[in-house]
């Protein structure tokens, strides 16, 4: 034992599963403790930043969905909103309405993709859902016809559920018919019911505790839960202007992690964005049902333990399904669909709450609508020191396990996150030298 | 049946979103019962469960980018019996394939502080310029519909049967006005293979050419009549060099379009 003791140890993981996209983690332990542990982000460079330059504004939606096929909507919106801030163009309360409608159908897929198939399989100890399916079949049908739900509202507002068509600068290219949006009705209403009893669900599972001392970044908007728009509350701080991001923000591309990542100006601090930091932020804004689903929940608030992560997913479902209902229930065709606007040369910011968190995007556009500077901070990349912080608080209290164990209990912190890395679009492919 | 070993799935992907693999975990209605003919042995996205080959059908997401991924697409074809590429990056090397037109060194730099950092290809390039592809799903994202078809006739010995036709087709089959005839909308309609549903020109645009050249397309001809109607030339040659802008067919009417310019 004691030349092992002395020895340096890596443990490396090659590709962590139940996360989208593509990224590894690498410890290296030294006298039995821990000297160093890195997030490995291997997914390549597509290089949006660069392409986008010499595109028109029409097409900037299309472009940004394929950033990720889990959250289109997000980047398409978040994009749109950048744009409509450099042109001047508000929107109608209608469009506006019909906007939201189109995000809480991309927030219930990908929270229940979430919940129930890449996180509940380490509640249950399971590798995935399709074995969670011999003990709890109903469950898992039942995860699937909601996931299937907010799939159907994301194809009634905007086309197609993976890399919809029908978000434009200045609104969308066709109001769908007040019968196909009251159509989702009776759906949506079963989908809420199934979203209040998630959150018990949830809840009975033992959860794990991680305590850290963090911040926690998201939007807020005094008049409802912040998803569409609003300004930034970055730790104690509130009420930052959105096209204040960068001041506030700075990307650093770090040798020893090789991934760009985001850091608070003059703070050695991580922070982190996503449902948690939302909650702590802004529960007071959430919709009645999703309010006692909260009571319900267990959790005291504020909090900063990442497994607590799943449970605020479930509460933001509860939301999401109250939100939509109450988007179709209002609904009226936007009339026009589009508002009219003048092209002009102009720099222009959006954020908006991605299901991950919050989402960024910069555009200078020049006079013929084209663009010629683009800048895209996603959720994912603002997250990853802080998820590099909790494997290095993680991994003393299980250093004494088997090397297998260690890295799944990484991966399952990791997990909590819901990486996006397809998103990291500054995430680069690295060559590790241990 | 019962006694025979079920067919072994792997899904991988190389440089793109995501989303076409996500069409399998799409397919809500079917995904329990493929689970229970088809043996999904590694799916890392929906996994921990990750097994080794050999695979019947290997999914095959994305473009080629990177030099490690030009040698782990060889053990994948090594690997597998069937390789189905799926989705616009595997099939034409995706939206990333516009670096092919530019200087990639360039690029990095626009994007990274520090670009010595970055190890990328130059080109985007499609998974059949680098393996033998046994069938090509074309679309961006795919049709889950015809995941499902394709995966079902590999499954029980048939050919798959994919419309092979032009997007006109589809859109006229839908009812919808002609986005081109009527409002003079650009339209990538008359040279794109159908399969998406014509859910561009029903919602009152033009297509932009997600799934790729039809068979035996004539995109000059198009050019021409976009040309004719007054439409600029950096409108239809921005159209062209799309999601699937590499395509054989795409990039050569998009270059002769350039090279005419006067």
């Amino acid at each position: 034992m004691s030349t092992e003791t002395k020895a340096t140890r890596h443990l490396h993981l090659e590709m962590m599963t139940r996360i989208e996209g593509e990224g590894g983690i690498s410890i290296e332990l030294e006298n039995g403790a821990l000297k160093n542990v890195t997030l490995d982000i291997f997914e390549p460079p597509r290089l949006f930043e660069a392409f986008l330059r010499g595109r028109s504004i029409d097409e900037l939606p299309d472009i940004v969905a394929r950033i990720c096929g889990i959250c289109p909507v997000a980047h398409q919106l978040t994009a749109a909103q950048a744009v409509e801030d450099a042109l001047g163009i508000t929107l109608s309360p209608d469009i506006r309405a019909l906007r939201q409608l189109l995000y809480f159908g991309e927030w219930i897929q990908s929270h229940v993709l979430h919940i129930f198939f890449l996180q509940l399989p380490d509640l249950l100890g399971c590798p995935d859902a399709l074995v969670v399916a011999r003990d709890h079949p109903l469950k898992v049908q039942e995860a699937l016809r909601m996931k299937k739900i907010g799939n159907h509202i994301m194809e009634t507002v905007g086309g197609r559920a993976i890399h919809p068509v029908n978000v434009c600068v200045g609104g969308f290219y066709r109001a769908p018919s007040a019968s196909v949006v009251k159509a989702l009705r009776d759906d949506v209403a079963w989908l809420l019911e199934a979203s209040l009893q998630t959150v018990p669900f949830l809840a009975s599972l033992p959860l794990p505790k991680l305590e850290r001392e963090v911040e926690f970044v998201s939007l807020s908007r005094p008049d409802e839960y912040a998803i569409l728009d609003g300004s930034l509350s970055v730790g104690s701080a509130r009420n930052l202007k959105v096209k204040d991001f960068e001041r506030s923000f700075v990307e650093r591309h770090v040798a020893h992690s090789n991934a760009l990542r985001t850091e608070c100006v003059g703070e050695d601090k991580s922070f982190f964005v996503g449902p948690l930091a939302r909650l702590n932020f802004n529960r007071a804004q959430l919709l009645p049902k999703a309010q006692s689903a909260m009571a319900a929940s267990g959790i005291s608030w504020p909090s900063a333990n990442p497994y607590a992560g799943v449970l605020a997913r479930a509460i933001e479902l509860v939301h999401s399904c109250e939100g939509a209902l109450a988007c179709i229930d209002s609904y009226q065709e936007p009339n026009p669909c589009r508002m009219p606007f003048k092209l002009k040369a102009g720099d222009g910011h959006g954020a908006s709450e991605a299901p991950r968190g919050t989402l960024y995007h910069n555009y200078r556009i020049n006079d013929r609508g084209l663009i010629e500077f683009a800048r895209i901070v996603p959720p994912t990349a603002q997250n990853l020191r802080r998820m590099e912080d909790d494997l290095r608080l993680l991994i003393p209290g299980v250093i004494d396990r088997p090397d297998a164990e260690i890295l799944a209990e990484c991966e399952k912190v990791m997990r909590c996150y819901d990486p996006c890395v397809s998103c990291s679009v500054h995430a680069i492919r690295i060559k590790r030298t241990p | 049946m019962a006694t025979q070993a079920k067919p072994r799935l792997g899904v991988f992907k190389f440089a793109s979103c995501d989303g076409c693999q996500l069409s399998l975990l799409d397919l809500e209605d079917e995904l329990l019962a493929i689970a229970g003919e088809i043996e999904i042995a590694f799916f890392p996205e929906a996994s921990s469960s990750c097994l080794k080959g050999p695979y019947d059908i290997a999914l095959v997401e994305g473009s080629i980018i990177t030099a490690a991924d030009v040698a782990r697409i060889q053990d994948v074809r090594k690997d597998s019996k069937y390789l189905i590429a799926i989705g616009a990056c595997s099939t034409t090397g995706g939206i990333q394939a516009l670096r092919n037109w530019a200087d990639i060194d360039e690029y990095v730099r626009a994007v990274y502080a520090s670009p010595e950092f970055i190890k990328t290809l130059k080109d985007s390039t499609p998974i059949a310029s680098h393996v033998k592809v046994d069938f090509a799903i074309n679309g961006c994202p795919i049709n889950k519909q015809q995941l499902l078809e394709v995966v079902v006739a590999l499954c029980i010995g048939r050919p798959p049967a994919l419309p092979q036709y032009s997007l006109c087709m589809e859109c006229k089959r839908h009812g919808n006005v002609c986005v081109l005839v009527a409002e003079g909308t650009p339209c990538l309609g008359p040279v794109t293979q159908a399969g998406c549903g014509a859910i561009c020109p029903a919602s009152a645009r033009g297509c932009f050419g997600c799934f790729g050249p039809m068979e035996s397309a004539n995109p000059d001809e198009l050019v021409a009549g976009l040309l004719s109607r007054g439409i600029e030339r950096g409108t239809i040659q921005r159209l062209l060099r799309g999601f699937t802008g590499n395509s054989d067919v795409f990039r050569a009417a998009g270059d002769k379009l350039e090279a005419t310019r006067s």
